[in-house]
């Protein structure tokens, strides 16, 4: 286990957070503004105090509140990108670096070019900040966390200052360079397509607690209860109650029953969440009938639709539930070929292997 | 010209400002970095010479000078010399009435430095010495010219505190402001607008550099 943190404190921000992190993995911690993510990444790093608990890293203890241990972030080698970057606005960009790497480094020279070159700088050395995009100030600032050989990565929002264009650059960037970076990564984020896009393991923060930790799959498509659903922004969350049918476990909704594929651990009579992903509804063609068909049918009317780069999302309701609405994603062509327009009547089909069912 | 009054107040504007760097910067970084109790308390009494009349200040520090009282009798016993109506007095009384002036602008340079900057320093493997020498006071750098230039020029032309405490004594504690008073009183006037004249041309040469100083710097920053 190469990082591994236990937080626990009840103010002044309250926390309730465990995780660890392997060599070379990327973690990425995400939540809303003010969920205690940056808060977390500042214990690691030692800028900030918790009440109890452990930052372990290797084989050492940074922090332990039981043992008393508290190192300085001086002595926790850790590589931190603050959100405004925070490179030093006096210092040229080789200064930058030079004051980060160790002292005892002989060619100090090779190893600016290096990470310069790490994060596609180079010629920039002699630049100030201030003489650099929002896109230069973030590679500068990943290349002097790197300077220190850290052996933790630590990423607090550092997509947040730059635009559009130019964040999609850098995230291709760093998901080549964190390939060969050999240390545990955390990341903080709050958009979730940063985080599924650059990290091997997500970790749902909410009010300073841990809500769930596991791959970006998992999280996204399979969150253990309501909270996380909403927090990872899980559209068609619907309320509904495990019946038996025929000896089988089914979910009941309104007047629908569904058969779902994974029901285990869940008992007759159980009031349950059910979570349907929009990109995994079956649209039935009208011409021809398509294959799946006769797998939890419903029917509703088309209310409203949007198209965003080839993706169309069409929001239809549903009679015999209370006309609910649902969201459904479709490639833009599907949507054009099949004329979904708005007050049309639909069939579609919610797949069992597609609907996800949690604890409330 | 009196040359040696010149001196004399060349002299303590210099002593003054090389006594309040380190003393302004030591208070500024306690007052910036530290958020006890009486914080306001001891802002408000290093601010307090700005706006007491310079009699008042005078005043009082003639009397902490006194043989008898405390200080007083301490400085005799240490050096064997009074306090009141030295030069040495005079540079004690310049330090407390030029403190506002050196703390303030350092305090405010040093409070814009965000304090992302110095944990990346801190992060960087910095340590706090080092982080200070290297980092915020570069930074903080035209906040302390500021105050170094201020407490110079303020101490140039101190006149109330100079006359309560330090006499008129030549060559000890009679400085340029007493001399062109003295000049004035007198019917000198040639002497008094030639002293004049040198005090203007130090106090717009120096102005000016500061305000050119911190305008290239905002140009490369």
């Amino acid at each position: 286990m190469m990082l591994k943190v236990t937080l626990q404190q009840s103010s002044p921000i309250k926390l309730d957070v465990k995780f660890s992190c392997e060599s070379g993995e990327t973690l990425a911690l995400v939540g809303p503004s003010g969920a205690g993510k940056s808060t977390v990444l500042r214990c690691i790093a030692g800028l900030s105090l918790v009440r109890h608990g452990q930052v372990l890293c290797k084989n050492e203890t940074w922090f332990d509140s039981d043992a008393r241990v508290n190192k300085t972030p001086q002595q926790r080698r850790v590589g931190m990108v603050f959100q405004n970057y925070a490179l030093f606005p006096h210092l040229t960009v080789a200064d930058n670096l030079k004051l980060a790497l160790d002292k005892g480094i002989a060619n100090s020279q090779y190893n600016i070019d290096k990470l310069l070159d790490q994060v596609n700088l180079t010629g920039l050395e002699q630049r100030y900040p201030a003489q650099l995009s929002g896109g230069q100030q973030q590679r500068v600032a990943l290349a002097r966390a790197l300077a220190r050989q850290p052996q933790v990565l630590l990423l607090d929002e550092p997509f947040s200052a730059v635009d559009k264009v130019t964040r999609r650059k850098l995230y291709l960037e760093l998901n080549t360079l964190r390939r060969n970076l050999d240390m545990p990564v955390i990341l903080v984020t709050h958009d979730l397509d940063e985080a599924a896009m650059l990290a091997d393991s997500l970790c749902v923060i909410h009010h300073g607690k841990t809500l769930q930790h596991g791959s970006p799959e998992q999280v996204l498509y399979q969150p253990i209860n309501s909270s996380v659903a909403r927090q990872v922004d899980v559209r068609n969350i619907l309320k509904g109650r495990i019946k038996s049918h025929n000896g089988e476990l089914m979910l009941e909704w309104h007047h629908y029953v569904f058969s779902v594929s994974h029901l285990s651990g869940f008992a007759e009579g159980q009031y349950v969440v059910f979570a349907l992903s929009p990109a995994k509804i079956l649209l039935h063609q009208r011409v021809r009938p398509s294959r799946g068909v006769q797998e939890n049918p419903v029917a509703g009317i088309i209310r409203d639709r949007v198209t965003l780069r080839g993706i169309t999302t069409v929001l239809f309701s549903v009679a015999l539930a209370e006309d609910t609405i649902l969201q459904m994603d479709l490639p833009e062509h599907v949507a054009m070929r099949n004329q979904l327009n708005i007050g049309e009547m639909i069939t579609v089909s919610l797949l069992a292997d597609a609907i996800h069912v949690m604890a409330e | 010209m009196d040359w040696q009054a010149f001196e004399v107040s060349i002299m303590l504007a210099v002593l003054t400002c090389l006594s309040l760097l380190p003393i302004g910067l030591a208070l500024a970084y306690l007052l910036v970095k530290s958020n006890f109790m009486g914080r306001g308390v001891i802002e408000a009494i290093i601010t307090l010479p700005l706006v007491l009349p310079p009699t008042v200040l005078g005043y009082f520090l003639l009397v902490g000078m006194d043989n008898e009282s405390f200080f007083g009798s301490l400085f005799v016993s240490l050096t064997g010399q009074s306090l009141a109506f030295s030069f040495a007095g005079l540079w004690f009384a310049s330090i407390i009435y030029s403190l506002p002036f050196a703390v303030q602008p350092m305090m405010r340079s040093l409070e814009m430095i965000e304090p992302e900057i110095r944990e990346a320093a801190w992060c960087s493997g910095l340590s706090k010495w080092r982080t200070f020498f290297k980092i915020e006071l570069p930074l903080a750098w035209p906040g302390i010219l500021t105050a170094m230039v201020l407490c110079f020029s303020h101490t140039l032309g101190e006149f109330g505190v100079v006359l309560m405490i330090g006499g008129n004594i030549a060559g000890e504690t009679r400085t340029l402001s007493i001399a062109i008073y003295d000049s004035v009183l007198a019917f000198e006037h040639q002497q008094a607008q030639t002293m004049s004249i040198i005090l203007l041309a130090i106090a717009l040469i120096t102005i000016s550099v500061v305000y050119s100083f911190n305008r290239t710097r905002v140009l490369r920053f």
